[in-house]
């Protein structure tokens, strides 16, 4: 469930407002789709009803004067979520890159999530490359297809790899 | 079952001049398997082959290959580990342009003191083996880049070697032909039992390993055991 993970990664840095996590959140990875104050509520009642934040009473009523805190057990879902690759498909780049910059924010190693993810996708490469050398034409093709997204996604990868520094640089600005 | 490492780095460093090219890269290849050495461009992977392979000397570290430290031999007593068990097939330019393709495989049965006749036959078979029989009269400059690199490759498996190095073997292919090449390449390793460390930055190149390690300035990041 990315926008829960990446809301409660978010926290991380200290409490907040619903409000200012929406706009932390829109900035940093809601480019195309902003995110609805509906889903940001709905998401942190989830997200309190799983002990993985708590809420810091403030005077006054209303769910926007609630200021949220992530919890240990919500520190603990986060690092998990970082630790754990992505299912090798096309167009995984977005889910990617929230992890990665979640990664820096968090001071969790951004290239261990590179790396697991790496490993991940070649080895799906390796399935694929076995059965369409032992397939016939039809598997051939379907295979490379497959392939040459795979391919294209680590490209990126390593492209990403080799700008981590720079990323770093401006994710901790 | 866990066996011991057939090729062992441990702990290289290397730098020329100023510049550090291994920094405590350590690595294990086992008997049989192919290891996908995987980074960018000046990453290191190609020192670090060379390293394994004996062509270059670490100035720290220990490179060990069937029990023996190949950083403790004579430079002789390496020369002769490297005719006789380890082959290499490199990016391009490795076959002698004066040789034809099948003298070309023959010769490391040759440099062993093997005679010409025994030699040019089993030269001839694994030029069949890697389907290029067709240019065994040839000269390399007369083949195409395919053909030329499974040349290479016979001759690097004529003599079967126990560990195969190929340094980005398929670079200079396209890929059809890169592809053929590593079908072929691999199932004949495989077949005679040869270890492969293979230098690639090409994924699917690498989906050809059983294991990958990311070099990464001078560093090996992460070994996958997959089979």
């Amino acid at each position: 469930m990315t926008v829960a993970h990446t809301l409660l990664g978010l926290l991380e840095a200290g409490p907040r407002h619903g409000y200012d996590l929406k706009r932390s959140y829109d900035e940093r990875f809601g480019h195309d789709r902003p995110l609805h104050y509906g889903q940001v509520y709905s998401t942190l009642a989830r997200l309190l009803k799983n002990g993985l934040v708590e809420v810091e009473a403030e005077p006054g009523a209303g769910p926007e004067r609630k200021k949220y805190a992530i919890t240990d057990a919500g520190v603990s879902d986060v690092a998990g979520w970082l630790a754990v690759p992505e299912k090798p498909e096309p167009y995984l780049q977005s889910t990617l890159y929230t992890k990665v910059v979640l990664a820096l924010l968090t001071g969790y190693d951004a290239n261990d999530v590179l790396d697991t993810q790496r490993s991940e996708h070649l080895r799906l490469m390796r399935e694929l490359t076995r059965r369409r050398d032992g397939g016939d034409l039809a598997d051939q093709l379907v295979c490379d297809h497959a392939l040459f997204h795979l391919e294209a996604d680590l490209r990126w990868l390593e492209l990403t790899a080799a700008r981590m520094q720079q990323l770093a640089a401006q994710v901790r600005a | 079952m866990p066996t011991e490492p057939l090729l062992t780095a441990e702990s290289l460093h290397l730098s020329f001049g100023a510049t550090t090219a291994l920094d405590s890269a350590s690595v294990q290849v086992h008997a049989g398997e192919i290891l996908a050495l995987m980074g960018p461009s000046g990453s290191g992977k190609s020192t670090l082959l060379h390293c394994l392979a004996g062509i270059l000397h670490p100035d720290l570290g220990r490179v060990t290959y069937a029990g023996r430290d190949l950083t403790a031999m004579h430079d002789d007593e390496r020369s002769a580990l490297r005719r006789t068990e380890f082959g290499f097939v490199f990016q391009f330019g490795q076959l002698v342009p004066e040789l034809t393709c099948l003298e070309n495989v023959a010769l490391p049965l040759r440099l062993g003191g093997a005679p010409r006749r025994a030699a040019l036959r089993s030269a001839a078979a694994w030029l069949e083996r890697l389907e290029v029989s067709d240019v065994a009269g040839k000269r390399p400059g007369q083949a195409s880049g395919g053909q030329g690199q499974r040349v290479a490759v016979a001759r690097a498996l004529v003599t079967r070697p126990r560990v195969v190095f190929a340094d980005e073997p398929t670079g200079a292919l396209d890929t059809l032909n890169g592809e053929r090449v590593m079908q072929l390449f691999v199932a004949a390793a495989r077949e005679t039992g040869a270890a492969v460390v293979l230098v690639t930055h090409e994924p699917r190149v690498a989906a050809y390993s059983d294991h990958e390690a990311v070099v990464r300035d001078g560093r090996v990041r992460a070994r996958e055991h997959v089979r």
